[in-house]
């Protein structure tokens, strides 16, 4: 005798009928939380379930800080040589196309200037989705000539890092990178124009070695990964086991390398805050 | 509420007080007339303490665990426009310095002060009011930033001392301080320093030279604490009061020796009495004194700097 008796025809649909779900309705976080992602879109990108910031690009931090998303880009054709004439497991100039394709970008930073909470803004936010958001010629001409675009019309600047380090395919073009934005940097510092460095998941090598730490200040989201050596070469180089929560944002907090952690949502209106004050302006609300 | 020792006369008035008050609520008995009577006395016997207030008793009031501490202040004069800023860009986060930017009306300062905790898990956390060399950079690398922007600078202190520890010393304690104290003479924006609690010695100074030094009433402020200078001078703890006393540490001594320049009056019964009432003493203070000094040049406001401290010092020639 069995338990249960079916009243009704068990399922029929027969095989090639059968449907998947569309791809990309659901987002998994790290902790296993399952997000429904226009839930998330609509929540910063911020799992509501866990509060983990999904890494996000250049589209959406724009989304999130200029003014009903307007804004104009700057330098939006800038596209890299191969100097080197770089072979790895691919030729230099195959991998950037290939990344371009997938990506639909030019190279690892986009740079625009818009208004955010009524007061024109510059940013530089890197894309981690392209070659690892590594640093290259294309990086540090597009950040440097945003400097200039702030100094210039003495706008304030923001730059979004995020960021494996320097391209390894422009070898040493892409370690002078580093000097060439602080070259920047130390103009707009002598004309006091404040430069926000936001770190982002992950911001490391040297991206951490040059403008990201370099604000007046550094700030960052909960949970980011920041360091100059990443985790596993620390590990491996020191046969240490790392400490927990070894370089995240909050590590660094600790360690005296951020001004402060702000949750995505309340971004725009910190760094915003930030900028009223340090200019003596009156607070937007 | 909590009484210190001289201040039991007080409480014992303010208990009568109460009962007083209840038994009138209670009873049919008219006791207006005594509960006056009490309330007048009460006045008087305040007025009477807080006037004659030794300096060890100031030393007891300044200590006082209900007294506000820097963040109170901050926040009670900046409300939602306080934005913390955190770290010294070097090893680490000092608990026991706080600073960050925030607006007392249209202006915009840079605050920086010792932090206190109020209980006994925040006091190990801020620990104790004692900052480490981090600390002190934090608090240079906050007015580096003011003057970069042309904001001025309100420095608060609460300081039992500059912490004495073994990693302090390592990370250089005494060049932390030095270091402050000679960028401080020569900040190009105007400093304003209250002293809100405690001012003990070099963990003091370190965020301490201003254009505008101000006391509140019962704190004190000297190169060492009354304690200490007794187990040194005396080899005994016991002789606190006599060295209080000798070290002339009170805000009216200090005042007499030019070496501050204004005493903030604090609401009978001490700040802690009444917190609005000092925030808001406080924040009068701060725009009098940013007022007087907001319209010299940054020449001029270094050169008038630099030249008060050069003159202090007593001696034959």
């Amino acid at each position: 005798m069995s338990w249960f008796k079916r009243k009704t025809k068990g399922i029929t649909t027969t095989t090639n009928e059968k449907k998947d779900t569309p791809k990309g309705l659901w987002y998994k976080s790290p902790t296993g939380k399952i997000v429904d992602t226009e839930e998330l879109e609509q929540n910063f990108y911020v799992s509501p379930e866990d509060g983990y910031h999904v890494r996000i690009g250049s589209k959406e931090y724009f989304e999130i800080l200029f003014d009903e998303n307007t804004f104009k880009e700057l330098d939006a054709d800038l596209t890299s040589k191969d100097p080197l004439k770089f072979v790895d497991t691919k030729k230099y100039p195959d991998r950037l196309k290939a990344a371009q394709d997938k990506t639909q970008l030019k190279d690892a930073v986009r740079t625009a200037v818009g208004k955010s909470k009524g007061k024109e803004l510059v940013i530089a936010c890197m894309d981690f989705s392209f070659i690892g958001g590594s640093m290259g010629s294309v990086v540090g001409e597009k950040i440097a000539r945003a400097a200039n675009y702030s100094l210039k019309n003495k706008i304030p600047l923001m730059v979004i890092s995020k960021s494996g380090g320097a391209r390894m395919m422009e070898a040493a073009l892409s370690l002078m990178q580093m000097a060439k934005t602080s070259v920047k940097l130390a103009q707009l510092a002598d004309a006091s124009i404040p430069y926000i460095s936001l770190c982002t998941d992950p911001t490391t090598g040297g991206t951490t070695a040059s403008f990201a730490m370099l604000g007046d200040i550094n700030i960052s989201e909960p949970g980011a990964l920041i360091g100059f050596a990443g985790p596993r070469i620390v590990r491996d180089t020191t046969g240490k086991e790392l400490p927990e929560g070894f370089q995240t944002a909050e590590f660094l907090l600790e360690h005296g390398f951020l001004d402060f952690i702000t949750h995505r949502k309340d971004l725009k209106n910190r760094v915003n805050l930030y900028i009223d004050l340090i200019t003596n302006q009156p607070i937007r609300s | 509420m909590e009484y210190l020792e001289f201040e039991l006369p007080i409480k014992e008035l303010e208990e009568q007080l109460d009962k007083c008050e209840i038994i009138g609520k209670e009873s049919d008995v008219d006791v207006s007339e005594t509960c006056k009577q009490i309330e007048k006395k009460l006045i008087e016997t305040k007025k009477e303490i807080y006037k004659n207030l030794t300096p060890w008793q100031r030393v007891m009031m300044s200590r006082h665990p209900d007294r506000p501490y820097t963040l109170d202040y901050i926040k009670a004069l900046c409300g939602e426009t306080f934005l913390e800023m955190h770290g010294d860009r070097n090893v680490k986060d000092d608990k026991a310095m706080i600073g960050g930017l925030g607006k007392i009306g249209d202006q915009s300062f840079m605050f920086i002060g010792q932090q206190k905790g109020f209980n006994t898990k925040t006091r190990q956390f801020r620990n104790f009011g004692m900052p480490n060399p981090e600390g002190y950079r934090k608090a240079l690398r906050l007015m580096k930033s003011a003057e970069k922007f042309g904001i001025p600078v309100v420095t608060l202190i609460d300081t039992p001392g500059a912490y004495p520890g073994l990693e302090a010393e390592e990370r250089g304690q005494g060049e932390a301080i030095a270091r402050n104290i000679l960028e401080m003479t020569r900040l190009k924006v105007p400093i304003i320093t209250i002293i809100i609690g405690e001012g003990a010695s070099g963990g003091a100074l370190g965020i301490g030279v201003g254009d505008r030094v101000l006391m509140l009433e019962n704190t004190w402020y000297s190169v060492i604490s009354p304690e200490s200078c007794s187990s040194i001078l005396w080899r005994s703890w016991e002789y606190k009061e006599q060295a209080a006393d000798a070290l002339k540490l009170t805000a009216t001594d200090m005042k007499k020796q030019k070496l501050v320049d204004e005493i903030v009056k604090e609401p009978i019964g001490g700040a802690h009495t009444d917190r609005q009432q000092t925030f808001s003493i406080v924040r009068d203070a701060i725009i009098k004194s940013f007022d007087e000094l907001k319209n010299l040049s940054p020449k001029d406001l270094v050169k008038k700097r630099m030249t008060k401290y050069e003159n202090m010092g007593v001696f034959k020639d």
